[in-house]
């Protein structure tokens, strides 16, 4: 039997945990705007490290 | 009489600017191999190329805004102002400050992309922020190198301006509703998950070993819901109490009743017999609720239904004292002061032309496209905005003082009505409690006089199971999904009472101007002789000299190319133009400027008959005669007759326009009763012609578009807003419809006909399911696990239900 409780209590403080990262993630506003990160993650610095390059051949 | 029609210049040319999509003129720029279509698009092509940020281009094709309407140069000049730019920063400690832009341009991924590069650009910008839905930037930046007009001024120069207005200076600190409520359906979701899983012992009868591990399970749901009683319910019974207290019963009082019975009869059997009793169901009932809240409560972040005038507002004016000019806030703003308004600035209070030569542009109050003249002494009204050169103003009252922003202040205080008591399901709801109450007190007689316990037993199992919450659960769904629906059509409703609101509406009254018409868009008719060639070449090189909107119109509606020398030009302010060509005198003005030359005329009199003179119409005469007139002419929108035909028929339609009556005949002819249709309306007319016809207990759905109508859109039962970009400018409004979408109307309005049938239909089901419940709950046979079967299932059907059937009507009326 107590094994049963000790498992009560540990899947309550994992589902607790979740819990507490749902509440985090609302509080920091990851739910406030669902579509500009959809996008923003498509863009790459691909310019910037040809940029880098240009400057690095130039420089040798 | 022939008519000779002028289209404007016509699309010759296909080839578009590289920057930002326009076709570009004969004259376009080329650098780089490609074409811009003006210097403003090509130098910010150039500063874009040199900072290496080209991916702007490859991303969307031409995804820039047209530099063609060139920024003034002093507009932002209020942004150094310490003290105000403190109230627009979202942060600042002296070093890096934060700050966040409206800016409606934002339109895609390249936006996204350019707007997040700032830093690129100015290397004292340290990062900046798109929220897209939102179209909001927020920028921070070390304040001490760069200033916030700077920052600003670069927006602009990129072609994303901000809009900054009177309004976010006085920010109000907006409590995020929505977060509270994903609080409470985490919390819900959480607490439904973990009761199901320790309940599962009592579904499977599963033969607990011992008598204190079931006692501890039940602890732990108790426990469990503690806080979905508390924290997730309590505006339920919140709402309820309120209701209670107003002799009102709402929905909220059958489904605390629900809510209560279920927990108090579960915790009761907690701590009486160790066994959960239905505290699954109760913590289910709770999610679902919840869900259909979220459901319901789709907002468009993006548009702001509850504008005041404040928002349109500049936030500082220029206000000349002891002949130096300073900027100072609008708030500071006192009577008597003297202000200088200059070209493209909005007036913001009603004031008395002191100096200048006023020509006021109340498009953005009346829809009407061309500018009025005023000369010194006149009163100007607050809200047009001057063009032309500066004007000095005596201001007359304050700002919120204004006679337009006095009407629409009127109304902020009523937009507030109290949600919760409207409704079908309220209206419902008062029936429903007594009917459920009436059946648990019967069950409760009846089983009394048998067995106390079973008595009790089946007064809380009946209040169980009629709780409502399917009931609840139907209108937001249901009109959840059709605000969704509308708002892929371009019809972005404020909320869903709106739609309920709309269902019953009899009478639909049309502004015209702006709403029926195209704003901004004008045709040029010319009426009289047919003019040669070489007359329409003097006309256009006439009317070149001047820069009165009417002229410019007149100019690009001449085909002729070629330009003549115009000698002894002469423009009369308000009255008209004239000049020598080649020996010719060509004039071009109202009546009133013919009248100072009456008696040259001599010959010509056909046109002295007209009645009345319209702003709208200049005369043109050529050596004294007289050839015809010029007239302006709005343009209709595409389908605007046909939507006004269609509605017609179920509708009782009028139409209420500020302007004269030029057009009588055929708006007459098309509402077939010359008593349905008013010319020269004021705002305050319209609002009280809503007034009236309320009286006489009809429902009104206004539309409407410009300022002027604030009131009337208000006041009505609802006020649809009509807008060509549905960011800009829209009065206070129940809903925005993309004028696009006009032919649309009648389609909309009979869908959410359909969205109240759909919701009595799953109203049936619901309580389908009620009588299956009531059924045994009379007995007292009601056990906890066909409770927990029961419940969850009538909520999922009746969620399934109206989602699937709304779509389904809506792609059979085109709207999917």
């Amino acid at each position: 039997m107590s094994v049963i409780v000790v498992l009560i209590l540990f899947s309550m403080m994992v589902a607790g945990g979740f819990l507490v990262a749902f509440l985090w993630a609302v509080k920091s506003g990851q739910y406030d705007d669902k579509y500009t990160p959809s996008v923003r993650m498509l863009f790459d610095d691909k310019e910037q490290t040809i940029l880098n390059e240009k400057t690095n051949k130039t420089n040798s | 009489m022939s008519k000779t029609q002028l289209k404007e210049i016509s699309q010759e040319i296909d080839i578009v600017c590289y920057h930002c999509g326009e076709i570009c003129p004969s004259d376009a720029i080329h650098k780089d191999e490609k074409i811009f279509c003006c210097q403003g698009c090509k130098v910010v092509y150039e500063i874009l190329n040199e900072k290496n940020l080209c991916t702007y281009y490859d991303l969307n094709e031409s995804p820039g805004k047209t530099q063609q309407t060139l920024l003034l140069k002093n507009k932002y000049e209020y942004l150094d102002d310490a003290e105000l730019t403190g109230k627009l920063l979202d942060f600042s400690d002296g070093k890096i400050s934060t700050v966040t832009f409206f800016i409606p341009q934002m339109h895609c991924s390249s936006c996204i992309w350019l707007l997040e590069n700032l830093f690129k650009i100015h290397h004292e910008i340290l990062q900046s922020r798109v929220n897209f839905v939102e179209k909001k930037l927020s920028v921070s930046f070390q304040s001490n190198k760069i200033s916030l007009r700077q920052v600003v001024e670069l927006l602009a120069f990129i072609g994303y301006e901000p809009q900054i207005s009177f309004e976010d200076v006085e920010k109000k600190s907006v409590e995020n509703v929505n977060k509270k409520l994903y609080y409470k359906v985490g919390l819900a979701g959480f607490g439904f998950g973990n009761i199901m899983l320790l309940s599962f012992p009592e579904y499977l009868s599963i033969d607990v070993s011992s008598e204190s591990l079931r006692t501890i399970f039940s602890y732990v749901i108790f426990l469990l819901s503690l806080p979905l009683l508390f924290y997730c319910g309590s505006e339920y019974f919140i709402s309820a109490f309120k209701g209670l207290r107003k002799k009102f019963v709402n929905i909220d009082v059958p489904l605390s009743l629900g809510i209560v019975a279920l927990f108090g009869k579960s915790a009761f059997e907690i701590f009486t017999h160790g066994s959960p009793g239905y505290m699954d169901s109760f913590a289910g009932l709770m999610f679902f609720l919840l869900l259909g809240k979220i459901f319901q409560n789709k907002t468009y972040d993006v548009l702001n239904f509850d504008r005041n005038y404040k928002s349109f507002f500049p936030i500082s004016v220029t206000v000349k004292k002891n002949g130096n000019e300073k900027s100072i806030p609008l708030s500071q703003l006192k009577i008597g002061e003297r202000i200088v308004v200059k070209n493209g600035e909005l007036i913001p209070a009603d004031a008395i032309l002191f100096y200048g030569e006023g020509n006021i542009d109340y498009s953005f109050v009346t829809g009407e496209s061309a500018p009025v003249g005023k000369v010194v002494g006149e009163m100007i009204y607050a809200g047009g905005r001057q063009i032309g050169s500066s004007i000095e103003l005596e201001v007359l009252k304050d700002v919120s003082q204004s006679y337009l922003t006095q009407l629409w202040n009127n109304f902020q205080a009523k937009s507030g009505v109290e949600f919760s008591f409207t409704g079908i399901a309220n209206s419902l709801s008062k029936y429903f409690t007594f009917a459920i109450l009436l059946i648990a007190v019967l069950a409760f007689i009846y089983w009394i006089r048998i067995d106390a316990n079973i008595a009790i037993t089946a007064f809380i199992t009946v209040l169980i199971v009629a709780c409502p919450c399917a009931l609840a659960m139907s209108t937001p769904f249901t009109l959840g999904n059709t605000l969704r629906i509308f708002g892929k059509n371009d019809f972005y409703v404020k909320n869903i009472r709106v739609l309920e609101d709309m269902a019953k509406v009899d009478t639909i009254v049309w502004d015209k101007t702006g709403t029926l018409t195209k704003s901004g868009e004008t045709e040029i008719e010319f009426t009289g002789a047919i003019l040669s060639s070489e007359e329409n070449t003097l006309v256009k090189s006439l009317v070149r000299n001047s820069n009165h909107p009417l002229s410019k119109k007149i100019f690009t509606a001449i085909k002729e190319s070629s330009l003549l020398k115009v000698e002894n030009f002469i423009e009369i302010a308000g009255q008209g133009i004239q000049g020598e060509i080649a020996g010719q005198r060509i004039k071009i003005g109202g009546e009133s400027f013919f009248a100072l030359n009456k008696a040259k005329e001599g010959e010509e009199t056909i046109y002295e008959s007209i009645p009345i003179p319209v702003s709208s119409e200049v005369y043109l005469s050529i050596n004294d005669v007289v050839k015809g007139k010029y007239k302006i002419q709005n343009k209709y929108r595409d389908e605007a007759d046909l939507v006004i035909k269609q509605t017609q028929k179920k509708y009782d339609s009028y139409l209420l326009s500020g302007d004269n009556e030029t057009e009588k005949s055929y708006l007459v002819n098309l509402f077939e009763n010359e008593e349905k249709v008013f010319f020269r309306q004021s705002p305050l007319a319209k609002l009280n012609f809503i007034k009236k016809l309320q009286m006489g207990k009809q429902k009104i759905l206004m539309l409407g578009d410009g300022l002027n109508d604030a009131g009337a859109l208000a006041q009505s039962n609802v006020g649809i807003s009509i807008s060509e970009d549905i960011l800009n400018f829209t009065p206070a409004s129940d809903a925005i419809l993309n004028a696009k979408m006009l032919k649309n109307l009648p389609t909309f309005l009979n869908f959410t006909a359909i969205s109240l049938k759909i919701i009595y239909a799953s109203f049936c089901i619901s309580i389908l399911y009620n009588f299956v419940g009531l059924y045994f709950a009379v007995q007292g046979l009601l056990s906890p696990l066909f409770s927990a079967i029961l419940m969850p299932l009538s909520s999922i059907s009746v969620v399934v239900f109206t989602t699937l059937t709304t779509t389904f009507f809506a792609k059979r009326k085109g709207l999917l």
